[in-house]
């Protein structure tokens, strides 16, 4: 396997609570893995241990075959796209300034910046009318896929995506759902994506990683995971969810 | 007797003195000290400093023209605040000369309870580098009056007289009832019978005289009311009281022929012209016309002494912008930073927030009181700026730093997962989100400092405070209000003005 991102031992304790116990994983180039688990299971953590937003207690993770180091996490955190559930845009900048915040900010030319934002416009269907407006006059789902545009703005190598849709209505949720595939498939865009919702992780995931009470249960296709479940809390996830799942 | 005044020192029991204490504690105002000049000191002139109290204004008044008289280019701080403060700018040579009386000198600046002859303390101050001219001629000391129709249907005429007289109620101060040297050894060196003795206010005190709730009460030899009121002074025939003949302290170092000039007010001014100059004073608002009766014809002085209004109101009003604007300036430049720092918290965040809130907790005129015998600063604009500077901090530390720490996870790690340097996420991401909080704790500093700086007058740095000062000293309100409705009128401004700056200052999107 071709893979981008490599945790190797990566482990995390938030005060006495094990918050991931060793854990290795890796994210392959070019497609969508979805890592999934009840809430607190550390799927989160280990998304913002990658990015860097905490500290490992140990481990390696390694980005292009190089550990990623605090000297060269800022370099490479314009490498990595980042696309939190209620959007993370600053509120104070109108969503074409957030779409272009890093590419201002690392002094592109403006027309080339104009071409990639009409580009991304088009990509996440989002009108760009709406470019002028502000974070709080814009719906849900608009937020999130200005948030889409701005971490797709620098054509990262790696997308992290933690509950994207996560507070969105089902219809919104669900054209948002089909978006990303589409967006992904053609950008053939490495991607981890955080959810603790089956039917989102078995349609958009070519690679599905369960997780619980910090550690990876089972990792596989969703075919996998319901064939041959690793063990009991392998079932009892999917059946869970299987009213879901089958509707 | 004067100085007892001086164990309250910046709070202002020493700056109460003759004929005037009536304003400061008709206010309730523990007012330090002075009101002065705005006129800064230039080498080649004369400085006379004055007391803040009526009769040391127009003496210092009547010093000055009388060298201006002569050819010599003099100034006058008026109102600088109380003894020490005088005698230690005399020293330092912030000023060259003030009026003083020799009681105050014995017990407040050579510090002894021995009644010393005038040879012994020009002697003493000759050591110190400072002169002092004969006496100008009056007593003020303290003394007990009543009602003069009183007086005579009792027969009573000294103190002595009041032995007689048990049933008669005394009104005292109550600096006159605390002075070691006052009411109660007063009453065991004259045997005085009385029971029935309250503290009041002086000003209370002359009105509470007036309409017979009491019959006797201290007073300063010199007082005007003692004229206006038709009231005696009881002969002090057993001697109790010390002498506190005026005179001018001067440096040594001063030229000759200023020093002369000084030497010629000496035996000028006996009691009834003194209470007449300083019942001018507190009739017509103004030293400088008073002072000039002193002088033949009371031609008025070469430096105009009628100020017109608007003219004066502007000079106090930019002088008061200029006091509110450099020190909110500073408190900005100095409290963002600091509040940057303190919002990471830990030791270094609590520790500017706890030194930025104690020094809130100190009262305004504490503070001034604790910064004017620093080097640095002393009786100057400077020292009101850094006391305005201080006070403006907390405000705009503190909502830096909550304005900072409100700034929800999900967009700080927003910021850092983009890539942005620590530097470009405070420019471009925080610090525009944190703008309103911000701009609010400046507005509220701008508004205190808007509102405090009228106690830089209180150091003679000028503003709308001066106005507020004089008619407080006065007990004028007129004259009050002339400062207090600018300063009133000056803070609804500024607050108008941050409120409209918030449009141009806090972004769009966080005002949708």
């Amino acid at each position: 396997m071709d893979s981008l991102v490599q945790l190797a031992g990566i482990k995390k304790n938030f005060g006495d609570a094990n918050a991931l116990h060793s854990t290795n994983l890796a994210v392959e180039r070019g497609k969508t893995t979805v890592l999934i688990g009840p809430s607190g299971c550390g799927k989160s953590t280990l998304l913002r241990l990658i990015i860097r937003l905490i500290e490992p207690d140990a481990g390696t993770v390694a980005f292009n075959g190089a550990p990623i180091t605090p000297e060269n996490i800022d370099m490479l955190r314009r490498r990595i796209g980042y696309v939190i559930q209620e959007g993370g845009l600053f509120p104070h900048l109108t969503a074409r300034a957030n779409a272009l915040l890093m590419a201002r900010h690392l002094g592109k030319a403006a027309p080339e910046m104009r071409e990639r934002l009409s580009e991304l416009c088009e990509l996440t269907r989002f009108s760009e009318n709406l470019l002028a407006r502000y974070p709080v006059e814009l719906s849900g789902g608009q937020r999130q896929r200005v948030s889409l545009m701005r971490a797709l703005m620098l054509s990262p190598e790696l997308l992290l995506l933690d509950e994207p849709l996560g507070a969105l209505d089902p219809l919104v949720r669900a054209s948002l759902q089909k978006d990303l595939k589409e967006i992904f498939t053609r950008l053939q865009q490495t991607a981890l994506l955080v959810t603790h919702d089956l039917a989102e992780a078995a349609y958009l995931g070519h690679r599905i990683v369960l997780m619980n009470e910090g550690r990876i249960v089972q990792q596989g296709s969703i075919v996998d995971l319901r064939e041959k479940p690793a063990d009991a809390f392998v079932s009892e996830f999917l059946n869970a969810q299987r009213a879901l799942v089958l509707t | 007797m004067k100085s007892f005044f001086a164990r309250n020192l910046l709070v202002g029991r020493d700056s109460v003195e003759p004929s005037d204490k009536s304003a400061q504690r008709s206010f309730a105002l523990p007012i330090l000290f002075f009101f002065a000049t705005i006129f800064p000191s230039s080498a080649q002139s004369v400085t006379i400093g004055s007391k803040k109290f009526t009769e040391s204004y127009v003496l210092g008044e009547i010093a000055r023209r009388a060298l201006n008289d002569s050819g010599i280019v003099a100034e006058h701080r008026q109102g600088m605040g109380g003894t020490i403060i005088l005698w230690e700018a005399l020293r330092g040579a912030q000023i060259d000369a003030y009026p003083e009386y020799t009681g105050t000198i014995a017990q407040q600046i050579l510090k002894t309870d021995r009644r010393l002859s005038l040879q012994e303390i020009r002697d003493s101050l000759a050591k110190l580098g400072i002169g002092i001219t004969e006496p100008l001629g009056f007593n003020n000391t303290y003394a007990l009056v009543m009602r003069r129709d009183e007086s005579r249907r009792l027969a009573l005429h000294t103190i002595s007289d009041l032995q007689k007289h048990p049933e008669l109620k005394f009104g005292l101060t109550h600096e006159f009832l605390d002075r070691h040297d006052g009411w109660q050894p007063l009453r065991e060196r004259y045997q005085l019978p009385q029971q029935n003795v309250i503290g009041i206010d002086h000003a209370l005190g002359y009105a509470a005289l007036a309409k017979g709730a009491i019959d006797v009460k201290d007073a300063y030899s010199t007082d005007a009311k003692i004229g206006e009121n038709n009231l005696v002074v009881l002969e002090d025939d057993r001697q109790f009281f010390p002498r506190y003949d005026a005179v001018f302290l001067f440096r040594l170092s001063l030229p000759t022929l200023t020093v002369a000039v000084l030497h010629k007010l000496e035996g000028t001014l006996d009691e009834a012209r003194m209470i007449r100059l300083n019942a001018e004073a507190e009739r017509t608002k103004n030293y400088t016309r008073a002072a000039s009766l002193y002088f033949d014809g009371g031609v008025t002085s070469t430096i105009p002494a009628g100020e017109n209004f608007p003219h004066k109101l502007a000079r106090w009003t930019l002088r008061h912008l200029e006091l509110a604007g450099i020190s909110l300036l500073l408190s900005v430049t100095v409290g963002v930073p600091l509040g940057i720092l303190a919002s990471r918290g830990g030791a270094i965040g609590h520790a500017i927030l706890g030194f930025a809130s104690v020094v809130q907790t100190i009262p305004s005129l504490a503070l001034l009181a604790l910064l004017v015998p620093l080097p640095f600063f002393g009786i100057s604009a400077r020292t009101a700026i850094a006391a305005l500077f201080l006070y403006g901090l907390l405000p705009i530390v503190r909502n830096t730093a909550s304005g900072l720490q409100d700034i929800a996870q999900p967009i700080r790690d927003s910021a850092i997962a983009l890539g942005l340097e620590p530097v470009a996420r405070l420019r471009k991401i925080y610090l525009p989100m944190a703008s309103r909080s911000i701009l609010s704790g400046i507005k509220t500093s701008a508004v205190i400092n808007v509102g405090t700086a009228t106690l830089a007058a209180l150091i003679g740095a000028g503003g709308l405070g001066e106005p507020i000062l004089s008619g407080l000293n006065l007990n004028d309100h007129a004259t009050i209000l002339q400062g207090a409705i600018p300063a009133a009128l000056l803070a609804l401004l500024v607050q108008t003005v941050f409120d409209l700056l918030d449009r141009a200052l806090i972004p769009k999107g966080l005002r949708l």
